[in-house]
């Protein structure tokens, strides 16, 4: 089983909205589109689905050509960023409405529906209404509905994007094992970075209607074959700068700081990548790099303190572990872990991942 | 803790009390007067008590035109809501369309009432109105002057005409806020057009189609000023509907008292449905 998009391109009036793209989504795997809003994720799942049609280039399902099919004769489904339920079914006739449709009996129905119920949690709710229920408990039986069917391909659109934060992590914790031992293509579209390395699988990196990189999502995250695909996959932002190298030095043009490399290219200007977390408050792995910064904004998230700070013209981001508070305008240390810096050429492509 | 006394607050209410006492109620107090009295001018009043209002809740007068009216707002609401919704569904969700479909629909409700009645009348004209005219052209003995089927017909046209936009706007918005990811989710599923109709279109416009029928209500089972221009309650009492025999009542008989008497039971008509109305819808409310 396999889905695969050939030169897929999508044009709405003069705008492009996905530029020729091709890709490979194998069976059994989950796969992440993963950029902002208005990358193209939305209409590239449903030109997948069939909801959509491509303006040029086809769609093969199992090797069979699935262009321009139409979306109910491919079994597919589909979870939505908003809780999209029949308002006046209960929880079961909800769950229950793709089966009813296809003309499944009615025993196998609530054999099937209690199933899915059970492993969504929703045992205890199948009499309800969805506007009875809380928005986590809504898209859990969206999610059942989806499961439900035995679906060759089903599409997450930002399925957890209107949760609040608790039953985000609540749910995002349960989605990789829903999937399990599934004959079928996930696919799952995310904004954030940290939720596609939660989930695995493979990660498709877009960006304004193209796909960027497309693997397996720890390569993604670690070999970036552009710089670009490592901004999509870095949240917060990658810190960039211009460096130069000659011999066995390499040093920011912007500070003259200098550092040792054993990278072997040759001499000349090149892009460097830090993540914001390869920039800490204290010391991390064997070659660590001193700079000095200027808080601009220190501000706490989660159980991690990020500080934006400057150097000279060079305005960047550090995540450190602990909990703590700087002052705007305070001098401090930080640390840069070299052995992490992510290297590009002036093209902005990948020569070294530290 | 000490509460501190301002009694300076009270020029914020006054205002207020001041407004709604002299445009609600002492004309509606001046009413409730007559409706308890007999008057023979001078300012001479003798105190009757309910009589004006058993004679009015027996009789067949008050009957016949309650009646008519509970018929007519039926007629307008079964025809205006679904004919509302059908159009709201057919109407362009996107384009220059949508512009000029919202203008040409509105442009009815622009149009002030009695130029709604006036505009009718000659319309409906059976020697010179285009559409009297042509009804008879056609072979239809059309007359609403003197005809009670006609006048009823033309009555109920000129209302559709006028209102049924109301319940197409309302309708239109709220089809207009159902996201477009519900009509997807159908589309997986295989669901029909009737399906998405009843099971995602109806219960998603709930809330407007209940503010669209009470306002149909209120305004129909209220109508004076169209009847009362296109056919003056006539032929006979055939098109006499609450008001327009409550203003006969009152201005051409000059019976106060029992005019007083019926408009306050009028009043308590409206009121009443308006009350069970919204206590339902708010049941619904807490519901969801």
């Amino acid at each position: 089983m396999s889905l695969e998009l050939k030169n897929v391109e999508k044009k709405v009036g003069l705008d492009t909205h996905i530029y020729p793209t091709n890709l490979k989504l194998e069976k059994n795997t989950i796969n992440i589109l993963l950029g902002s809003t208005l990358a193209g994720k939305t209409t590239l799942m449903q030109i997948m689905a069939g909801l959509d049609k491509p303006t040029s280039g086809e769609i093969w399902f199992n090797n069979e050509n699935v262009t321009g099919m139409k979306v109910q004769k491919r079994n597919v489904s589909m979870v939505y960023q908003q809780f999209i339920n029949y308002p006046n079914f209960t929880v079961y006739d909800n769950i229950a409405s793709p089966l009813k449709i296809t003309g499944v009996k009615s025993d196998e129905i609530k054999q099937r529906v209690g199933k899915v119920a059970e492993l969504l949690k929703l045992s205890g709710m199948l009499n309800k209404k969805p506007n009875e229920l809380s928005g986590g408990q809504q898209q859990r039986t969206a999610l059942a509905r989806a499961l439900v069917k035995d679906s060759d391909l089903i599409l997450l659109d930002e399925p957890l994007a209107n949760l609040d934060f608790k039953l985000r992590e609540e749910l995002r914790e349960e989605l990789p094992k829903l999937f399990e031992n599934r004959d079928c293509i996930v696919v799952y579209a995310t904004t954030e970075p940290s939720e596609a390395l939660l989930l695995g699988g493979n990660t498709a990196t877009l960006l304004e209607g193209k796909v960027i990189q497309y693997g397996k999502t720890l390569d993604t995250y670690n070999k970036p074959n552009t710089l670009v695909s490592a901004q999509v996959f870095s949240d917060p932002p990658m810190n960039i700068a211009k460096i130069k190298k000659s011999g066995d030095q390499c040093s920011f043009l912007q500070n003259k700081i200098q550092w040792k490399t054993k990278l072997n290219i040759k001499d000349g200007e090149y892009k460097v990548g830090i993540r914001p977390h390869n920039i800490t408050t204290y010391k991390e792995g064997s070659n660590t790099l001193e700079i000095k910064g200027k808080v601009l904004i220190s501000e706490i998230s989660g159980s991690e303190s990020l500080i934006h700070f400057t150097n000279g013209d060079l305005s960047w981001v550090s995540l450190s572990n602990g909990v703590f508070q700087k002052n705007v305008g305070d001098e401090m240390n930080l640390y840069m872990n070299t052995d992490e810096f992510v290297y590009f050429d002036q093209n902005e492509r990948l020569i070294s991942n530290g | 803790m000490n509460k501190t006394v301002n009694q300076k607050a009270w020029f914020f209410v006054i205002p207020v009390f001041v407004l709604v006492a002299f445009n609600a109620i002492i004309p509606l107090m001046t009413v409730v007067n007559y409706a308890f009295q007999e008057t023979f001018g001078n300012n001479v009043f003798m105190w009757e008590g309910t009589r004006w209002f058993k004679q009015i809740m027996l009789s067949e007068r008050f009957h016949a035109s309650l009646g008519r009216q509970f018929l007519f707002t039926f007629i307008i609401l079964f025809i205006q809501i679904p004919l509302g919704i059908a159009i709201a569904l057919t109407m362009p969700k996107e384009g220059l369309g949508v512009p000029v479909c919202l203008v040409l629909m509105s442009m009815p409700l622009l149009i002030p009432w009695n130029v709604v009645g006036a505009m009718w009348n000659i319309f409906a004209l059976p020697d010179i109105g285009f559409l009297g005219h042509s009804l008879n052209a056609l072979g239809f003995d059309y007359n609403f002057t003197q005809q009670i089927g006609d006048a009823w017909f033309t009555t109920i046209l000129m209302d559709v005409w006028h209102w049924t936009s109301l319940v197409v706007l309302l309708s239109y918005a709220g089809l207009r806020s159902i996201q477009p990811a519900y009509y997807q989710a159908a589309e997986i599923d295989g669901a029909s057009r009737w399906a998405v109709f009843t099971k995602i279109e109806l219960p998603k416009m709930k809330k407007v189609l209940t503010i669209a029928i009470l306002l149909r209500f209120m305004d129909s089972f209220m109508i004076y000023t169209e009847p009362f221009v296109l056919t003056g309650g006539g032929p006979g009492n055939a098109t006499a509907f609450l008001s327009i025999d409550l203003v006969k009542m009152a201005l051409g008989q000059f019976d106060l008292g029992p005019a007083a008497a019926m408009s306050l039971i009028y009043f308590f008509i409206v009121l009443l449905v308006c009350w069970v109305f919204y206590t339902l819808m708010m049941r619904n409310e807490e519901k969801s």
